[in-house]
């Protein structure tokens, strides 16, 4: 028997691709190389005579305290904003998957943030997280400083992580909810009548058959967590990368540089250094921690 | 031949579809007009767009507001780049450098002799055009929404302190802080970390420099200096106050800005453009009584002109020969003595001409309520013949230091860090930001 797909020429296949592959090449790999020339030349902001000056670029990032502010603000924040949504959409999820009545129509509320866009979700959080007239208010007048994000840069991050959770809980409330249900109910069952209450019956059963699926989110969430767009749109909507730097993680540097600055060259030497950073992760992640990951 | 008068009538209506309406189309110039401003004011310059359509035949103005200062030359750049540039953009003071070295433009005096129109360049305020101008005093872009800073109080709240002064000193505007203080009120005044009233204003009207070489009018190669004039004192004195619950901080990310502090009547003084003065008026309550002044200075300060704020009109390069024609006549018309008026109106934005300005206070404008004050931004404005440290500030890459600064500003009140030591490494990396702008247009000069 024939076992190739039902493709029998290579033009007609190819023709499908086609308008993914002008997509990819229009919007990813011709900027991309933009990035590469612009990262080690001067670019003037309307164009013109660029200058070739080498690794000048790389090294004014690298000279920059600010720049490894913004590694660690970044760092702290993907990885907190990653464990949340996780933790969040692991709860939401062993709680739908109970199938208690009327359940149901909290599959759709629970999705329905990440359909908000992340300015937006920062913007309403702004207000309702404000220290002066939120619902925070009240608490602050009786303990007075005890939250304050346009003060202090760790209550600013919280903030920042909070809408990051609030928007991808949903997310990954999917991703686990979907793995739930492919647990055989008889395990479930099986467990129930040997006297595991639903804690244990979680913990013991039900994650370690997660595993796969929160390691993917793990990757998904922390990539997001560092290069996301809607990060850069939670912390331009929120904070504005203060006070003090305090929430200046390395994707709204780079997008401040690249367009208030007018500093292409160095945004395009960032970026470089991100993505690098991103690989960097992905493979340990996949090298090293796939291993523990069981399967089946 | 039944079939044939059907036909006719079908064929005729046909040729006019295809011949008629594109000639009466084909006779107008279309041509774009990207803006900044939002909200109010961005249905202002809408209307100003429409009252130039109906006031001729010829050209048709596309006007599209990019939301912001910023994102409008952000906008910009990437559509020049992509030669899809408008023909015209209102570029904000901050971007005057960026585009003067850019290239990318057609120098206002050049497009108006060009097309015919004879204007009077020496009729701008100078402390306006000199902006804008060459350092021989050429226009590059056409002054069009210009304003300063101006000091705002609340009449009522100063009555009921007991205060029978106007604050034109800042020790006026402390003792004034404190009996509103005693009287009850909770934010004397407020303030943000905008540095153009704080930094930029307060420097030009003290008569500091911002940076060396006549704040880079004399050469891409200047070097900020404000870490060592009297603003550091300035500074001082407001975390003193700030410190002592006199000044608050009243920002966007604390909940409320100082322009809803002040309207609110949570705040009794701030500092702000005279461009706020019509929504201030609009939105404070009837019976409530304020005033504005020109900013206060220290006691013994010879009093210079303060700094231009607002956009100018720039049109680029790059476009086709029929559209100059159609932005010129934009320019020229938005130039009358008819339309600066309105336009000075309806927006608190002051008028740009000596005549326009001229004209208005002939017919008793600022006389009548809701515009009274307004004519003190143009006192402020040309209080003294500019100095090298009032002509304006021509620093690239100005929007980042303004940012640099207000992240300074932040530390120095949210979390008490050393003045003089914050202020000391924001020049540095101020610094940092005109060596790369110097260098990435290395061997272009000012001109």
């Amino acid at each position: 028997m024939d076992k190739r797909a039902a493709f029998r020429s290579w033009w007609l296949p190819s023709l499908f691709a086609l308008p993914q592959i002008i997509l990819i090449l229009l919007f990813f790999y011709w900027p991309a190389v933009a990035v590469l020339r612009w990262a080690f030349t001067l670019e003037p902001p309307f164009g013109g005579a660029a200058e070739f000056v080498g690794l000048a670029n790389f090294q004014e990032v690298f000279a920059d305290p600010l720049y490894w502010n913004s590694v660690g603000v970044s760092l702290a924040f993907a990885l907190c904003g990653t464990l949340a949504t996780i933790f969040i959409g692991l709860v939401l999820a062993l709680a739908v998957d109970r199938q208690l009545p009327g359940s149901a129509p909290f599959r759709f509320l629970y999705i329905l943030p990440y359909a908000i866009a992340g300015p937006a979700a920062g913007m309403a959080f702004r207000f309702i997280l404000s220290p002066e007239r939120g619902l925070m208010a009240s608490v602050n007048a009786a303990f007075p400083d005890f939250w304050n994000p346009a003060k202090y840069g760790s209550h600013a991050l919280i903030l920042v992580i909070v809408v990051f959770a609030w928007k991808w809980a949903g997310y990954t409330f999917i991703f686990l909810l979907a793995g739930l249900q492919s647990v055989p109910r008889s395990l479930i069952e099986a467990a129930a009548m040997d006297g595991c209450g639903p804690i244990r019956r979680a913990v013991d059963l039900q994650i370690p058959l997660l595993a796969p699926t929160l390691f993917f989110l793990l990757v998904i969430m922390m990539t997001e967590g560092f290069v996301g767009a809607d990060t850069y749109g939670i912390v331009a909507r929120t904070t504005d990368g203060g006070p003090n730097h305090g929430t200046d993680v390395m994707v709204y540097r780079i997008v401040e540089e690249a367009f208030r600055g007018l500093n292409y060259s160095g945004a395009s030497a960032q970026s470089l250094v991100l993505i690098g950073l991103i690989m960097i992760f992905t493979f340990i992640q996949f090298r090293f921690i796939e291993r523990q990951v069981h399967y089946k | 031949m039944r079939v044939s008068v059907t036909t006719s009538v079908f064929l005729g209506l046909m040729a006019s579809v295809a011949f008629g309406a594109p000639a009466a189309a084909a006779e107008k110039t279309k041509f774009e007009f990207w803006y900044g401003l939002s909200g109010d004011l961005g249905e202002r310059v809408q209307d100003a767009c429409k009252k130039f359509n109906e006031s001729q035949s010829d050209f048709e103005i596309v006007c599209t507001s990019q939301n912001g200062y910023d994102t409008t030359l952000q906008n910009t750049i990437a559509a020049y780049r992509a030669k899809k540039q408008p023909a015209i953009t209102q570029i904000y003071d901050a971007g005057t450098l960026d585009m003067m070295l850019s290239g990318a433009f057609v120098p206002a005096k050049k497009l108006m002799a060009d097309n015919g129109y004879t204007i009077d360049w020496n009729n701008y305020f100078g402390g306006i055009a000199n902006y804008y101008a060459t350092a021989k005093g050429e226009l590059n872009s056409f002054p069009f929404n210009s304003s300063t800073a101006m000091f705002y109080y609340n009449v009522d709240a100063f009555q009921k302190a007991g205060i029978d002064f106007k604050p034109d000193t800042w020790e006026q505007v402390e003792e004034a802080a404190r009996k509103l203080k005693t009287a009850g009120f909770e934010c004397p005044l407020a303030f943000n970390f905008d540095t153009w009233p704080l930094m930029e204003q307060f420097s030009a009207i003290h008569n500091q420099p911002i940076a060396t070489k006549a704040n880079g009018y004399n050469g891409l190669d200047a070097e900020l200096v404000v870490n060592k004039t009297k603003f550091v004192d300035h500074v001082k004195f407001f975390k003193k106050m700030a410190d002592e619950k006199l000044f608050v901080v009243k920002t966007k990310q604390l909940g409320m800005d100082i322009v809803p502090a002040f309207t609110s009547q949570t705040c009794q003084m701030i500092q702000t453009s005279v461009a706020d003065h019509g929504t201030i008026g609009k939105t404070l309550p009837e019976n409530v009584k304020w005033e504005v002044a020109m900013l206060p200075v220290w006691k013994g300060t010879e009093r210079q002109n303060s700094l231009v704020g607002g956009a100018s009109l720039w049109v680029l390069a790059g476009r086709p020969e029929a559209e100059y024609k159609g932005a010129a006549a934009f320019l020229n018309y938005l130039a009358t003595p008819e339309m600066a008026e309105w336009w000075s109106t309806v927006t608190g934005y002051i008028p740009v001409t000596k005549t326009g300005f001229g004209a208005m206070k002939a017919n008793g404008f600022y006389d009548k309520a809701p515009y009274k004050g307004r004519e003190l931004a143009i006192q402020s404005l040309s209080f003294t013949p500019t100095s090298e440290n009032t002509r304006g500030i021509r620093l690239g890459g100005f929007t980042q230091i303004r940012k640099e600064f207000a992240t300074a500003l932040e530390a120095i009140f949210m979390q008490n860090a050393d003045v003089q030591g914050e202020l000391d490494k924001t020049v540095e990396r101020g610094n940092a930001v005109l060596r790369r702008f110097e260098k990435t247009y290395a061997g272009q000069t000012l001109n």
